[in-house]
């Protein structure tokens, strides 16, 4: 009788223990989980100073037609605030040496400035539009303006194997009430926190889009990045791929490449 | 008495019923599979051109089936704090509507200017709640002098503005998306409704149409049927006076119905506002047999036979005139598969099945039942007779009047039938009564028609819309739309560019002008792209590569030819001002304007076809060239005659109206035989045509003026059909159904009576 009640005891003990040990994980909220999935992801990413790609966009339409755009976007990292970015369009030929630069903020409307080669004049965009297509592609803006914790209230959904690799899936809401979408949800997998699919929901909450990621290539022994990104509208069935070539880092770009005044000077 | 095969349901009537039953449960059970398609779709095949053009025009640009929200202030002025305030909040919601891609309004409206040398872009009502009178008054200059708003979102009174919600309506059928999107905008209107009483709201858009025939298609299967029912009850009774004949005939009206739309359900049809009828127009049918069938039983039992053997008299009687004229009617109906609408031909092809299930049912079940059943003794009725025989006796005595009196009302008629002319408008199909036409009417009184036409115009050349010359042929064509007295308002991309180049130069009017460079053009609208929100980008109007644009217009309601008349003038002025670049011109309403001419068009031929083949059947039933010659007459002047009455009417044709010629024909011949045959029989015997009229009169003259009151009544019904295409259908069809009985109670007698003098000596034997 006293073996039984001691070896009680000694089960109970083990048991307060292990519920001790895991108490951080159990305690833990999806939120929270959420938000600390998305710091590690931030994390991965913090340090990457500069770069610069050619980018192709291949635009697809219901009926399989497709157009091909070119561009060259220019990145500088920015600390504790959205990312700068310099896009310079190489085709269509008319709209060839036209560029635009843009500096994201998480909490306020992006500064925004084209220049016209043909005009031979820089133009700020008033807007605050941040949802709107990307040279009629179906990517918006805001689709392409760099990832910032402060956009968005984080929550973990689950755990799953997306293409082969084991994943935290993610819910992340938009904060900023100009942007397209009501609720993304995103597959990271859980080795490298690399995003490789984002689902995208409308204002009346439906699915609007697809996006995935793939080709993921390691830059500077740290950073990974997707060659080749696809996003499907599944409402009107049209898509665009957005492809990379020569992506490079730490190409010594800096603050006074992403200058308005100097906007007219790129080539 | 021939031992036919029939009399077995006289001889054994349990077994014929039980069979009866099994073959009716097995086809009811199909109905299961019915399902009800109410969007407008339904009017036109797959390979329908104007289908094609407009399918291809919502995959190339995006899809932009909508519904509107008419939103009229008691105020009479909608730049006021309250309605600006409404129309935004309003905005905000619309983005709810389920499958919704877009929604414009006055307050989301993206009003660009300059300010130094920024570009702002933003929508033109801001914070209503907040706004200043002076505010007010600015957005009231703009809105009134933007083109892309005045006559569309705005009235040029600014007393009317509509929110405009553009769906994503997913290929195949949308009944079920159609009406949750209703009822969602609906609800929403409601809840404005209360929090801004002094307001009025209005629905209309293709959507709202959508669910309108829908709509209609279920007050028809909910309010026709069941007085169709009443009325057959209360004809049987009047006329027959017979409970067990009623309750018999019910049983086999029921059984047809249930029979041909399980039929339908296996064979793997839908239900349509065309053919959610089918039932109605089965049951007319199926009652003009047994009238047949019963008549003559009451009438054998009148002269003192017992029921079994009247029955198997009246079996033996109409076995072969019921077979016939089911056969005709079928083949009138089946012609209707020249239709170039679908759901005309399922209509068509149903109403076959049902006139089989009816035929077979009629001399099967009802004998049966009606042996099962305790019936009467029957006493001898003979008053309708008498009045009937004693009209011929005026007939033939009035013959030499009748005749030139009869060629000259046809005459006539036809002349009226010239007056009619093809008038498809959609939105016309409904009736005042319908909530969706009192909208339409509000919208066109008010604002513009609900009639769109949108007209591709592609350079073939990528990027090619930035070219000038492309430009000003888009901006031209605009203006040449804008001047056309039938075009309410004109959206175009030349707008924009006017507006962006003006923006670009300080606000300067003078730079209100096309761009006059490719790259300027094509350079302002990637400025222009990068500042617009979602959903409100320029995909509705430029495509993929921006080869092609598209420009929308909103047309007053006209009529079929008024519409395609709009459409072949852009077309021509497209043709003489345009060399390199293709047009393409494409909506719903237009494709409604071309079916009614291409289905009339094909519906001639599939008359002259049934004209044909039942010409050729009643040869052989009549056994005679020369009676299937002569029969030609009767069975062709109804027709003339009803369509004189309606070129005085009304003359408007609609695609319900295609259909009628070769489906009465069908219908009307039925009268043509039992006179014919009997008359035939008649001189067979060696008569003259006069007392073979007479003889005619005496047989088959009451079961004729019974079945046409059974018909016509039938038919009338479809008339309380708020849909036009079914209540004019019905009316027609009434219409004609009673002329071929004065055709051939009046012209048929006294033209026998005039030409057929010659001796008989093959004479026409119908049994």
């Amino acid at each position: 009788m006293t073996n039984l009640k001691s070896r009680c005891c000694q089960l109970l003990m083990v048991l307060s223990l292990v519920l001790l040990l895991d108490f951080n994980v159990y305690a833990q909220t999806a939120e929270e989980k959420g938000l600390e999935i998305a710091k590690e992801r931030k994390a991965r990413d913090v340090g990457w100073g500069d770069s610069s790609a050619d980018v192709s966009m291949i635009l697809r339409n219901a009926q399989g037609q497709e157009v091909e755009r070119k561009m060259r976007i220019k990145s500088l990292e920015v600390i504790g605030d959205g990312d700068k970015g310099l896009t310079i369009f190489d085709q269509p030929l008319d709209v060839k040496g036209a560029a635009f630069l843009s500096f994201s903020h998480t909490n306020e409307p992006d500064d925004q400035w084209i220049y016209l080669p043909k005009r031979k004049r820089v133009t700020r965009i008033r807007s605050k539009n941040k949802s709107g297509p990307f040279m009629g592609s179906e990517f918006a803006y805001e689709d392409m303006s760099s990832f910032e914790i402060e956009k968005f209230a984080f929550k973990f959904l689950r755990e799953e194997r997306f293409d082969g690799q084991a994943c935290f899936v993610v819910e992340q809401i938009p904060l900023d009430k100009n942007s397209g979408y009501t609720k993304q949800v995103v597959w990271l997998d859980k080795k490298h926190y690399r995003v490789l699919k984002i689902e995208s929901y409308d204002r009346k909450k439906s699915l609007l889009k697809e996006l995935v990621m793939e080709e993921y290539e390691l830059y500077l022994n740290k950073y990974w990045r997707p060659l080749r990104m696809e996003m499907f509208n599944e409402q009107n069935g049209k898509s665009t791929e957005l492809v990379t070539h020569n992506l490079e880092f730490g190409v010594g770009l800096g603050k006074g490449d992403f200058d308005e005044a100097r906007l007219k000077n790129v080539k | 008495m021939k031992n036919s095969w029939l009399n077995i349901s006289v001889t054994h009537p349990k077994i014929v019923l039980m069979l009866g039953i099994t073959l009716i449960v097995a086809s009811a059970l199909g109905a299961k599979n019915l399902y009800f398609r109410g969007d407008y779709k339904v009017f036109f095949e797959d390979d329908n051109p104007q289908r094609m053009a407009f399918e291809h025009m919502q995959n190339t640009f995006s899809k932009n089936e909508n519904v509107s929200i008419i939103i009229a202030p008691k105020s009479g002025n909608v730049f006021t704090k309250e309605t600006l305030t409404l129309i935004q909040e309003m905005t905000e919601q619309a983005w709810q509507t389920p499958m919704s891609i877009r929604v414009d309004s006055l307050t989301n409206f993206q009003h660009t200017w300059a300010e130094d040398d920024d570009l702002v872009v933003d929508d033109l009502v801001l914070e209503p709640v907040n706004i200043s009178e002076d505010e007010i008054n600015r957005v009231k200059h703009i809105a009134l002098n933007e083109p892309n708003l005045v006559g569309r979102m705005v009235s040029e009174k600014g007393h009317v503005s509509i929110v405009n919600i553009i769906i994503n309506l997913p290929d195949g059928d949308q009944t079920e998306e159609v009406f949750v999107i209703t009822e969602f905008v609906k609800e929403m209107t409601n809840t404005f409704k209360n929090q801004y009483p002094n307001h009025d709201f209005y629905h209309t858009g293709m959507v709202i149409m959508n669910n309108a025939f829908a709509d209609s298609a279920k007050q028809d299967a909910s309010t026709l049927i069941p007085l169709m029912f009443l009325a057959i009850l209360v004809i049987m009774w009047l006329l027959l006076r017979t409970f067990v004949g009623t309750v018999a005939t019910l049983f086999v009206i029921i059984a047809s119905i249930l029979s041909t739309m399980g039929l339908a359900g296996w064979f793997g049809f839908f239900l349509s506002t065309a053919s959610v009828n089918v039932p109605t127009i089965v049951m007319t049918l199926a009652v003009a047999d047994c009238i047949h069938v019963i008549s003559s039983m009451m009438f054998s039992m009148s002269q003192g036979k017992d029921k079994r053997e009247a029955l198997l008299y009246s079996i033996h009687l109409n076995k072969k005139p019921i077979l016939i004229t089911s056969l005709t009617t079928a083949i009138g109906f089946l012609t209707l598969n020249f239709s170039e609408v679908p759901i005309l031909a399922d209509l068509g092809n149903l109403t076959a099945i049902g006139v089989v299930f009816a035929c077979v049912f009629s001399l099967s079940i009802l004998p049966a039942m009606i042996v099962l059943l305790p019936l009467n003794k029957v006493k001898a009725q003979n008053r309708h007779i008498g009045a009937t025989e004693k009209f011929g006796e005026w007939v033939i005595s009035h013959h030499n009047k009748l005749l030139p009196i009869s060629l000259v009302v046809t005459l006539l008629a036809i002349g009226f039938s010239f007056k009619n002319h093809l008038n498809d408008i959609a939105t016309d199909y409904f009736d005042d009564t319908t909530e969706f036409r009192q909208s339409t009417n509000f919208q066109e009184q008010n604002l513009s028609g609900m009639t769109s036409i949108d007209f591709a115009i592609n350079s073939n050349i990528d990027s090619g819309i930035n070219i000038p010359e492309v430009l000003i042929i888009v901006e031209q064509f605009s203006e040449w739309l804008r001047a056309q007295p039938e075009v309410d308002h004109v959206s175009t991309i030349a707008d924009t560019y006017k507006r962006l180049n003006k923006n670009m130069n300080k606000d300067d009017m003078a730079f209100y002008k096309l761009p006059d460079d490719r790259e300027l053009a094509a350079q302002y609208l990637l400025m222009y792209e990068f500042s617009l929100p979602y959903g409100l980008d320029l995909t509705n109007q430029l495509d993929l590569n921006k080869s092609a644009t598209r420009i929308m217009t909103v047309v007053k309601n006209l009529g079929s030819k008024e519409l395609t008349g709009l459409e072949s003038r852009a077309r021509t002025w497209f043709d003489d001002n345009v060399d390199d670049y293709s047009l393409i011109v494409a909506s719903p309403n237009l494709m409604f304007a071309h079916i009614g001419e291409a289905n009339m068009e094909s519906m001639l031929k599939g008359s002259v076809v049934a004209l044909i083949l039942i010409s050729i059947l009643l040869v052989f039933a009549l056994r005679s060239w020369r009676m299937g010659i002569i029969s030609l007459l009767p069975n062709l002047l109804p027709a003339c005659i009803g369509f004189g009455i309606w070129g005085l009417y009304s003359a408007e044709v609609n695609l319900g109206l295609s259909i009628v010629l070769s489906m009465t024909l069908g219908i009307i011949v039925d009268d043509t035989v039992h006179f014919l045959t009997k008359y035939g029989h008649a001189r067979g015997l060696g008569q003259n045509a006069k007392s073979s009229v007479r003889f005619a009169f005496a047989s088959v003259g009451k079961a004729l003026w019974v079945t046409t009151l059974v018909l016509a009544a039938g038919f009338s019904v479809l008339t309380l059909s708020p849909f036009a295409v079914n209540s004019e259908m019905g009316l027609l069809t009434s219409i004609i159904i009673v002329v071929a009985l004065v055709v051939d109670f009046l012209f048929l007698p006294a033209f026998l009576i005039a030409f057929d003098r010659k001796k008989n000596e093959n004479a026409p034997v119908l049994s």
